[in-house]
This record gives structure tokens, sequence and C-alpha cells, in this order.
């Protein structure tokens, strides 16, 4: 369980409770049969809606073809049930277990893709079920009808008892939603949608998140397919792998709320019964108008208000709320940094000889095609050191750092953390061995709170959840930023951000910082605070690798240098040595300027 | 006598595939200029091409006013035409909602507004098969001329084994073949050509180089929609569609422009004529139902085979 997840699932529950209620008893009112239908969909298209959230809402992995998942449910429980005479109350849960399979097989080759190709491929599979499922002569399946003991077979005279056990799986995805919201798997969903990268360079396997999330998506939004088999009574390939019931899943989810529990059931509470009466109205003369319906319905929403009507409207909500209640939290002032608390005893690594180098790298080299990023470069830091990595701009830096961490994959040359090779790791494994990073650019998780930017790399080093909620607080007291710990990430200052990638690096019980610029863009005082922070970690043992332009910061903090310039080491050795290198200054100041010193 | 039949088959479907081929190059050239120049993922081309197959024939057939130059001229210059119409409508399209989630706006944002381009032209594409439905019904309809069913006969090359070239679908080929070299000619010698490149390799200095960046993207939307619509105007000429067509060739289009190398409007046609020939390849060993099922598949294989050069972002900056 998340921190501070308790009291929000209290309260969804009893939303959840009092709704589904209420929507119970207005059913019992509602005679017409085609209203009774409509309010047996509305669940199932929420549940739906629900399956597709968790990968893509909440994960981000954009799904066009949720239909194959769907579409797998709804013919499974109809196939056993005409072949096997199996109940649905058996075929659909059989329907779950074929589908949450589909989904990791689909999922292993498709999870290569990021972004457009993913949502484009995963759009290629209920297409192609579809063609073979015609092929193979599944045109059109019914349902065969069980006169004798019809409740055994998940059929019911009363059309209302349908919307009861489509309220009861309803119930039953938001529960399995809530639980994922507020567990470690939600928040690794929610930081790989908002930065793989950085999720990754947490210690989050990301692919195996990803894998996970399809499964659990594929197995609900199958269930829902299953139960939408039994009320209709017969399926065709079109109306369960179509496009529109792809569309449908984006388009109720998007339009009531990405990544929110509540999301895909406002959508369908709305966009379904408004679909299914235009189309019973105005069907016969305009044939189209649901999907017309839709399609205006997604382009308005992403227009408009492109995360959905739940969080646009809450946003409202609490703005209005926030300057009579709740005052946002002042950022804390720099004498508060340095008076941060001493860290609680957390398990530190422990110190290793200073005489045994922690990093060894040699002859690291990386070409971008003829371009020599990196090449030979050498050098070793010894624990407990803080080695400050210098060089002109497009010296291969970061891609050096790319290198250490997994980012890229380096053409030849070694580096082992602690006689621990790094080459050929990906990047969450690199983070596991003990190697925190932070970004050039701040890649932080922007609508996440402070605190839960920093504990997903807890989770990340495997911790438990109390574990986890602890060196979180410890990290964040570290770098001085307890006070802001509920505050969205977005809603920080660039040193407050720089601070929040330390913490979340802190987090990851690291052996080994990498921070790329942390002093980037700050102004002098802020850069002090931040030179502190630092000088304090190194002073109670850690191993920080820095990169930086600013000489000044560095004279100040750095035990050692190391030159890179077109990829290679230049120099290296103590600060002042370094800076009164010849080729140092020609590096950085040109030729000229050496030669008009020397003269 | 079975080795006769075999030689037939294969040497008529390696004709087929190379004049099909032809015609979907085009196709996936508009997806690759749309996705060259704009990063634009348009997932409504499909739809884009289905509007260039009805534009023909309303112009070419029934009472339209290209009807007087007969079936035999009547729907080449139907597909033609077909080109402007969608253009305008393409146009139209990015300035109303596609300039909105691209371009200069999301340049620079963290997914570079992919998720919104995606969101918007899904809807526009559920907007046009849909309304398509409404307006057009859902009948399966096609630009008749007689010469689809007339062929130049070569041979026989092995004993009684024929090749036969369908004319409708040669000179769709060749008007396709044709079309391509004139964008190429205007992507590579014009003013505008050069104003498109220049946006598409760094819109914020072009725009200090004072292009007008938008117009440029509205241009090469409505051009990317034009070429798609002249290809869906020759493919009328030889096979029936409906409103819903445009699902099948969606994927098509993405199985050549990303085999051909995103962005590459010579490798779009390349890539498009590859698929177009193992599509019609593949019609020696399956049956006509599950073809369509095999592009999916090939699509699948191309997507996965090739990710390194598929999203530009593997090699993210950190």
């Amino acid at each position: 369980m998340r921190q501070g997840a308790a009291p929000r699932l209290r309260r969804d529950l009893i939303a959840l409770a009092v709704l589904s209620a209420a929507y119970l008893a207005a059913t019992l009112f509602v005679t017409n049969s085609y209203y009774q239908l409509i309010l047996t969909l509305v669940p199932i298209w929420a549940v739906f809606g629900v399956g597709w959230n968790i990968l893509s809402g909440y994960g981000g992995q954009l799904s066009f073809g949720h239909a194959s998942f769907f579409g797998i449910g709804a013919y499974v429980t109809t196939l056993a049930l005409v072949y096997w005479d199996l109940t649905p109350w058996l075929g659909i849960p059989l329907g779950m277990i074929v589908g949450g399979v589909a989904a990791i097989l689909i999922g292993m080759p498709t999870f290569r893709l990021r972004g457009h190709y993913f949502a484009l491929s995963m759009l290629a599979y209920p297409l192609a079920i579809l063609y073979v499922l015609q092929y193979l002569g599944f045109q059109e399946v019914s349902l065969p009808m069980h006169r004798e003991n019809p409740a055994a077979y998940l059929e019911f005279t009363d059309p209302r008892l349908y919307t009861v056990v489509a309220v009861g799986l309803l119930i039953a995805g938001i529960v399995a939603c809530m639980l994922v919201e507020n567990s470690r798997f939600g928040l690794a969903l929610l930081a790989i949608r908002q930065n793989e990268l950085a999720a990754e360079a947490a210690g989050l396997n990301s692919w195996l998140w990803k894998m996970r999330a399809i499964t659990a998506s594929g197995v609900i939004a199958a269930a829902a397919g299953g139960l939408y088999a039994c009320v209709l009574l017969v399926v065709t390939p079109d109306s369960v792998f179509g496009m529109l019931v792809s569309a449908q899943a984006v388009v109720v989810t998007l339009f009531g709320g990405v990544a929110a529990v509540w999301g895909p059931v406002i959508g369908a509470a709305i966009l379904v019964p408004l679909a299914s009466t235009l189309n019973a109205e105005l069907g016969n003369i305009l044939p189209g108008i649901q999907g017309v319906v839709y399609g205006a319905a997604m382009i308005g929403i992403m227009l408009a208000a492109p995360e959905g009507l739940f969080w646009t409207v809450r946003d409202a909500v609490r703005q209005r709320r926030t300057p009579a209640a709740a005052p946002r939290p002042q950022p804390a002032p720099p004498s508060q940094v340095r008076a941060a608390p001493p860290p609680p005893a957390t398990a530190r690594p422990a110190r290793l000889h200073a005489d045994r180098p922690l990093l060894v790298v040699e002859n690291l080299s990386r070409a971008f095609g003829g371009l020599r990023a990196v090449s030979q470069v050498s050098f070793s830091v010894n624990a407990g050191e803080i080695l400050g990595i210098i060089g002109p701009n497009g010296a291969g830096k970061t891609t050096l750092f790319n290198l250490l961490n997994g980012v890229l994959s380096a053409d030849e040359g070694r580096a082992e953390l602690d006689g621990v090779s790094l080459r050929g790791r990906k990047v969450h494994q690199v983070a596991r061995l003990g190697v925190g990073r932070t970004f050039q650019v701040v890649r932080a998780f922007p609508r996440l709170p402070l605190r839960d930017n920093v504990i997903v790399a807890a989770y990340g080093a495997g911790l438990s959840d109390a574990a986890a909620i602890a060196a979180s607080e410890a990290a964040l007291a570290k770098v001085g930023l307890s006070a802001q710990a509920d505050l969205p990430a977005g809603q920080l200052t660039n040193k407050q951000l720089r601070l929040m990638e330390l913490a979340r690096a802190l987090a990851g019980q690291p052996r080994l910082l990498l921070l790329d610029e942390t002093l980037a863009g700050l102004g002098r005082d802020e850069c002090e605070d931040v030179l502190d922070v630092l000088a304090r970690l190194r002073d109670e043992g850690m191993t920080i690798v820095i990169i930086e332009h600013t000489m000044h910061a560095m004279m100040r903090i750095a035990d050692r240098f190391v030159v890179l310039d077109h990829g290679r080491v230049l120099a290296s050795g103590l600060p002042r040595q370094v800076v009164e290198d010849r080729s140092v200054i020609e590096a950085y100041l040109g030729k000229k300027w050496l030669a008009k010193q020397e003269a | 006598m079975g080795l006769e039949i075999l030689i037939e088959n294969v040497l008529n479907a390696l004709a087929a595939g190379i004049t099909i081929g032809c015609i979907y190059g085009l196709m996936c050239i508009g997806l690759g200029l749309i996705f060259g120049i704009m990063k634009v993922v348009n997932f409504a081309q499909g739809e884009l091409l289905m509007l260039g197959m009805f534009a023909s024939l309303y112009l070419v057939t029934g009472g339209g006013v290209l009807a007087f130059l007969g079936p035999f001229v009547g729907p080449f210059v139907g597909a033609i035409l077909a080109g402007p119409i969608v253009f305008v409508g393409g146009a139209l399209l990015h300035k109303a909602l596609i300039a909105r989630v691209s371009g200069l706006r999301t340049a620079g944002t963290l997914d570079e507004g992919h998720f919104g381009q995606l969101i918007v032209t899904l809807g526009i594409s559920l907007i046009l098969q849909n309304g398509g439905l409404i307006l057009f019904g859902s009948t399966p309809l096609t630009v008749r001329t007689p010469l689809a069913s007339r062929a130049f006969e070569i041979g026989p090359v092995y004993g009684d084994a024929t090749v036969f070239l369908n004319k409708a679908r040669l000179i769709a080929c060749a008007v396709a073949i044709i079309t391509a070299v004139g964008l190429w000619l205007l992507l590579e010698y014009t003013r505008l050509g050069k104003a498109l490149r220049a946006a598409a390799d760094n819109p914020t200095a072009a725009t200090y180089m004072g292009i007008d960046v938008e117009r440029a993207y509205r241009i090469a939307f409505g051009l990317g929609s034009g070429i798609t619509a002249i290809a869906g105007g020759l493919m009328a000429t030889y096979l029936s569609f409906s409103p819903f067509i445009g699902l099948d060739y969606v994927i098509i289009m993405y199985s050549g422009v990303v085999l051909g190398g995103m962005g590459s409007i010579l490798g779009a046609f390349w890539g498009g004529l590859t698929v177009g020939f193992v599509q019609q390849c593949s019609a020696l060993v399956l049956p006509p139902q599950l073809q369509n099922a095999a592009i999916f598949v090939v699509f699948l294989l191309i997507v996965m085979l090739r990710p390194q050069g598929l999203f530009g972002r593997s090699a993210e900056r950190a």
C-alpha cells in the first residue's frame, strides 16, 4: 500500500458502494427493455475502459487494439458454451485466462515499440484476428438458449438481472483498479508514463511492469467481452473485434478521465447512453451516428480537456478551494535547507577503503557513425570522493554517463562498480547495483507529489513498503525538501527539482551517484545550497561523480578532476593541477588566449 | 502441365505485384510526406484514401461533371483531380484540428504531441468512416472502367503460360509513377519544396529564416492528403470500396512507410511497392480471406524487426 493511500481508498470505496446501490435502485424502475439494455451496457463498457485505463491511462502505453482482448473474451465464452456446453459463469473466467495469455503473447513482441508504433501495432492484432475468424467461418455465432435452469447459464428472463451482474463485474473491476492505483504497481506505471528513462534510472524494470499492466488490462477487457456476448446473445467478428470496439475503450476513458479510477465510469455513463440513444433514434437515417459521436467526443475532449472530465473538474474544484482552505506550502527558505535534520539511521552503504576504487573505467568508447563521442576513456573513482568531470560542450560528458548507467551500450572498454561489470546491463539493472543518476534536464514525474517522485526509486531498489517510505523520507530530509513532500513536482522551483532528483537518486540506496549538471540554471545562492548538500553527502561517505560547467563550483567541491575534450580524457588529477594544465586551458579558452597569456 | 500453370500463376502474381505495388507506393508517399515533414502521426490517412475514391467516383460517374469523359479516360482524370479536392480538405483539416496538436505548439514537449495527434486523428478517422457511411452508404462501389476487364497478353512465355497485364492497373501504375516523380521534382527544385524541407528539418530555425512554418505544414498535410487521395482514385478503378476501406489500408501504408524508413519520400515509395508486391504474391499460397490478415502479420514483422529505424526517440537525449 502506498503512503497516504488508505484515506483515499476508504473514500473511494464508500463512493463505490453508494453509487452502485443507487444505480441498481434506479435500474429497478426501468421497464423499457431498450433502456434496460443500455443500463447493462454502461457498466460493461466501463469495465472495458477500466481495463484499457490500466495499460494506456496509468501506464501511458496507448493501445488502439484493445478489441483483441474484448473479442477474445467474447468468443471464448461463446464458443465454450456452444461446443462444450460450458456455462458462462465458468466461460467468462476461461475467457479472462485466455485474454491474459493473449496479452502476454501480444505484449512480449509489441513492447519493443513505443509511442505511435505501439498504438498502431496494437490495432493490427484485432483486425488480423477478425479476418482469421471470418476465414474459419465464425461470422455469426449465437449463444444457445437453455430453458431449464437458465440462471446457471447466465441467462435471465428479467433483463434487470443482467444489469446486476454487469454492476457486480464493474465493482470487481474498479476494486482491482483501486488496488493497482494504490500500490507500487500503479506508481510504477505512472512513473513510466511520465518519464520512462527516469523510471528506469530509478531502478524500475519498465518492461516487466508494462507486461504486468497489459496482462491485467487484457484479463479485465476479456471479462467485459465475455459478459457482453452473454447480454447480446450473439457475437460477430465485427461487433467484438471491430475498430469501434477498440475506440470505445479509448473514448470512454479519455472522456471521463485518464489514469483515474472513475474516468471510464464517468465516460461510459455519459457517452454510452448518448450514442445508443442517438443510434436508436436516428440510426435508420444516419447509420454511422454512433461512430461520429465517438469521434467528435474524442477530438473535443482532446482539444478542450486533454486529461478528461474527472481531472478538469477536480482541478477546477481544487483551485476554487485552495486559496481559502489550504494555502500552498511556501518553498523552504535556504536556512531551512542548511538546518536539515541529521539523516535517520537507514541502511547506508558501508564506506569502502579509500585506497580501493569503487568505479573503474577503462578504455570505454562509443561512436555514433563516424563521430567518436567517447573514445578510450579511463579513470577511476575512489570510495567517498567527489570526482568532477569537466569539459567543453560536446566533449562527451553526458554520453559517458549514458554509457555507465546503461542508456547507451559501449562499443568497447570496461566499466566496473566494485568489481562488477556494468557493461551490457540495462538502466534499471545498473540502478539496482547501486548507481543513482540525475539528468542534465531534470526528469521529474511532474504530476506526482514530491514524495512519490522519490519513493519510486526506493521501490526500484526493491525495498518493502515500510522501508521504502522510510528511505524516501530520509532522502527528502537529507536534501531539505521534507516540507514540500506533498507538492506535485510540476510546482517545484528549479533548485527544488534538482534536489528532488538528488533525493530520488538517494532513495535508491546508491553506492555511487552520477550527477549530470546538477547546478545548471541555478543562481549563486542556490548553487551554494546544493553544494552544501553534496558536501554533506560526501562527509557521510557517499561517492559522487559530477558533471559541471562552472569551474568555480567545481573547485569548491571536487576532490579530483577528469577533463574530457572531443571524447578523450585530456587531463586528470587534483583540481589545482588540472586548471593550470596547458591543454585544458587551450580546450576551454582557445589557442589564441593561451598565446596571448604567454606573450 | 502443372508446371505451366504454376509458372503462369507466379508470373501473373509478379506482374500484379509490381503494378499494384506502384500504386501502394504512391499511397505510402502521402503518409510518408506528412510524417517526414510534420512528424505528425496521422491515423486518418486511410480515410483520406477513401475520400479520394469517393471524390473520383462522384466526379466521373452518374451525373458527375466529368462524366462526359467516358469510361476510358474519365476514371483516371477523376483520380488525378481527386488530389486537389482532397488537398483542400486536408489543408482545412490541418487548419481546424491538426495544427492544434502539432507543429510549433508541441515541438519540444515530452512526446512531441504524438499522444494528442493519435487521439485527434483517430477521432477524425471515426468521423470520416461513419460520416462516410451516412453520406455514401455501405454498398460497395467501384469506378467502372471497361479497361479493368481487359489485359495486354504477353506470351505464351513457357508452354501455354501467358502473362496478363490488366490495362486499368497498368495505366493506374503509370499515373502513380508520374505523380510520384512530379512530387519529387516539386520538393527538390521549387521554393515551396525548399520551404517544406526546411520546416521539416528544423521548424524553429525555419521560422527565424522567415518561413511561415504553420503554412508549410498546412501545405504538407494537404499534399500528403492529396497524394494518397490520387492513389485512392486509381485504386477505385479496379476494386470495390465502402467507407470503411481505410482501416485495411492505413495498416498497409504504415507497413510501407516503416519499411522504407520514416521520413524518406523515396523510401516510402519503395516500402509501399514492396508491401504491394508481397501482398500479391501471398495470393499464390493464401486463401483470399487470409490475405488481409497476412498484411497485418507482415506489418507486425516489419515493425518488430526494424525497431531501431522506427521510433526516433530510441537514442533519446538524457
